[in-house]
């Protein structure tokens, strides 16, 4: 991660003391495509590239950046998120990519949410932390992402330096002529231990999965934050719900004190062989009650295997807003928080993005009027103009129909769709649309002619011809089905 | 004679006397059955569709709000299910609250049921990720009680998935739709097989109303009431909901008496 922001002109370059030589700690982007790699001589990179901005390397500042930065991944992303120092965040995404809308389209957002704030990220998805480590630093793309169960694959090709090895085990095994993990993990294990101890074998285990690597998730000062630890580890569903509702009341005595309510809150178990198993919920408001906060939880209770038994459970305050003390009128229609409580749920089960209003948004093609709004968003003000009635149905894309049309401006006499064939016995129309030339050059000329017809049976269509039936610049003169009518 | 006629009234008194009984008997149990069917619940308010002819037929004037009611389509409408979605969507119209839509596929136009009557702002969609997703979502949502209706598509429905349904509908006095819509037309028999629905229709689309000039008029719907507790079935010609949300009789047939409208569809639908 080259986390440092730089004036866009200039190389920039941080530099760091080691022993009597002044070295080049880290290098952003312009630097390295001068050549300048972090550990070469500051004296030699300054003789190389002239204009080089150097600011002297500042550790402490640093991590504690990493640390803000891993605070807003946990609140963002995963309620595991460990410091890979001293350049590096390791997210327990197990189970969440899909609230993401799918592993490359989570990589892909958070390098762009990153980008914003002006920190170059690469990002690496595998089974194993090894593995994640070691595409995030080394794969080709920015963005690599080893497929479930084939992370060997994956790593295969990837330099020893991958491996997270001592930068002089690294030398000496290069000079003994391996280049890739795959040819390391070729050789027999036992004279490699013999030669260069433990180290190598284990780092191979790590990222192929033969070995656990738990990681130590980091526990922000800064959170609310409660624990309970057991004497003897508990498994049963009932006692981890019955723990969940106690925590749940703990944190909401404590979120009443500071006037806080739950936007997201972590559930951790930690187990006796030391892995962490998480639960994440989210609210659209503010929450404070105890047992909605302990429902959402116990919803998801059996996505937790407790392995041998659970050893401690810590409920986490992710992010909370204010949420003023509210006298509870008898008088007052309970039906809106009824909902945001049944939104909640939802949301934790299918995902939040899964659950939205309709909102009109003006434009004349059909299928941009509608957005899509949160549930909970304000009532809007206008429902859609209906000059024209529109079909129940939309497909999207409009689907290509064979037609036999008389008249440039007339209906077609019949149609074939999904290998169908429908004889037109009544139509409605033409209804003009144009393109919306402000937003992509082809549409400067689209023109669509709309038609509802009926068939014999009585089934309505909704069809267009693209084009205005005499500039072949409007469109392709093909007639498409665009929706079907109640 | 004279003296068969006292013994004949005697003969009959207790003949008057149990068939009294009889219907005291048969009001008592009906009671009993109603109390054994609603024990614990309230009943539950009734949305009538505001045409005498259908009102009739359903056993409380109207349909049930608190209760399943499933819906399907006929021929290619099983596949779109448009003229069951406009004709649900006209019901909403006329409760008044929030509603779930839960559904699987995304090609539900939101415009068009702003066009009869219900607003956008009142519907909230659950996209789930297939059939037995959307049940469960419809099931958690009928549980909060300050929903008006919860509408779901899916194209299987089991008799245990209906009846779980429809006990949470009871429950909660909140009204359910559950839209059918199969992949493809032969996959639509299925419809034949019951559940625990309080009513079952099958709504068809039918050549509009004629207008005297070339046009489409207002679309008709054959709308078939095929299954109904404790009520009888039915099959109307009806002009499709209008701007808000109210279905119609025909004009040409609106003075006829529903007995005859009946006695028409029934042979030509």
């Amino acid at each position: 991660m080259g986390d440092t922001p730089s004036p866009p002109e200039a190389p920039l370059v941080t530099a760091a003391r080691e022993g009597q030589r002044r070295i080049i700690a880290a290098a952003d982007h312009a630097a390295r495509a001068l050549g300048i790699e972090p550990g070469l001589d500051l004296a030699q990179a300054q003789a190389r590239v002239p204009g080089l901005h150097i600011v002297p390397a500042d550790p402490a500042a640093d991590a504690a950046a990493l640390e803000r930065l891993a605070l807003w991944a946990l609140r963002r992303y995963s309620p595991l998120v460990a410091l890979d120092s001293p350049d590096g965040l390791l997210l327990d995404m197990t189970g969440a990519a899909h609230l993401f809308g799918g592993e490359p389209a989570l990589l892909k957002g958070m390098i762009a949410r990153l980008k914003k704030t002006r920190i170059a990220a690469r990002a690496g998805l595998a089974d194993t932390v090894g593995a994640a480590h070691a595409l995030a630093r080394f794969a080709a793309r920015p963005v690599a992402i080893a497929l479930p169960r084939q992370t060997s694959e994956a790593v295969a090709s990837l330099p020893l330096a991958a491996l997270r090895l001592d930068p002089l085990l690294i030398d000496s095994l290069r000079r003994l002529g391996f280049e890739s993990i795959a040819e390391l993990a070729a050789t027999p294990r036992a004279p490699l231990a013999l030669r260069f101890g433990a180290e190598p074998g284990r780092r191979l285990d790590q990222i192929f999965g033969r070995l656990a690597e738990p990681i130590a998730p980091i526990q922000p000062r800064a959170l609310i934050q409660l624990r309970r630890g057991f004497a003897e580890p508990i498994a049963a569903p009932e006692t981890l719900a019955r723990y969940t509702s106690k925590l749940s009341e703990a944190l909401c005595v404590k979120l009443e004190q500071q006037g806080l309510g739950i936007r997201r809150a972590d559930l951790l178990f930690q187990r006796v062989d030391n892995q962490i198993q998480s639960i994440r919920i989210g609210t659209a408001r503010p929450v404070r009650d105890a047992a909605r906060l302990a429902r959402l939880f116990i919803d998801r209770l059996e996505s937790i295997d407790p392995g041998l038994g659970v050893e401690a459970m810590s409920l986490r305050a992710t992010l909370t807003e204010p949420l003023a003390l509210r006298q509870r009128n008898a008088l007052e229609d309970e039906t809106g928080s009824d909902i945001a409580a049944l939104i909640d749920t939802l949301a934790n089960r299918i995902g939040a993005e899964k659950l939205y209003r309709a909102a009109p948004i003006e434009s004349d093609l059909p299928e941009r009027t509608v957005t899509r709004v949160a549930p909970l968003a304000p009532p809007g003000v206008a429902a859609w103009p209906a000059p024209w009635p529109r079909p129940l149905r939309l497909l999207t894309p409009p689907e290509p129909v064979e037609t036999m049309a008389l008249l440039p401006d007339h209906p077609p006499v019949h149609f074939i769709w999904r290998g169908t064939r429908r004889r037109v016995a009544r139509a409605d129309g033409p209804e003009r649309i144009f393109g919306e030339w402000w937003r992509r050059a082809a549409e400067e000329a689209a023109t669509r002619d709309y038609f509802m017809v009926e068939d014999e049976a009585g089934e309505r269509f909704w069809l267009f011809r693209s084009g205005d039936g005499a500039d072949p610049a409007s469109g392709d003169l093909r007639w498409y089905i665009h929706g079907i009518f109640a | 004679m004279d003296r068969l006629y006292p013994r004949r009234t005697r003969l009959l008194a207790p003949q008057a006397k149990l068939a009294r009984m009889q219907e005291r008997g048969i009001a008592q149990l009906r009671a009993r059955i109603a109390r054994i069917e609603h024990r614990g619940r309230s009943r539950h308010r009734v949305l009538p569709f505001g045409v005498p002819a259908l009102d009739e037929r359903l056993p409380q004037g109207g349909l049930a709000c608190g209760a399943l009611h499933e819906i399907g389509g006929n021929g290619f409408g099983a596949v779109h299910g448009a003229a069951a979605a406009l004709f649900t969507a006209g019901m909403l119209a006329r409760l008044s609250g929030p509603i779930f839509w839960c559904l699987s596929r995304r090609d539900l136009f939101a415009p068009a049921l702003a066009g009869v009557g219900l607003h956008p702002d009142r519907v909230v969609y659950a996209e789930a990720k297939d059939d037995a997703a959307v049940l469960l979502c419809m099931e958690e949502a009928l549980r909060h009680a300050g929903l008006a209706a919860v509408v779901g598509e899916v194209s299987r429905l089991s008799m245990t998935a209906s009846r779980r349904l429809q006990l949470a509908a009871e429950a909660s006095g909140v009204t359910a739709f559950v839209l059918r819509r199969w992949r493809s037309v032969a996959a639509a028999e299925e419809f034949a097989r019951t559940t625990a629905a309080t009513t079952r229709w099958r709504i068809a689309a039918a050549p509009s109303s004629p207008l005297p000039v070339p046009g489409i008029g207002r679309p008709r719907w054959i709308v078939e009431l095929i299954r109904s507790r404790a009520g009888e079935c039915g099959i109307w010609e009806m002009e499709a909901c209008d701007a808000q949300g109210c279905l119609a009789l025909p004009g040409e047939l609106a003075d006829r008496s529903a007995a005859a409208a009946d006695g028409r569809y029934a042979v030509t639908a």
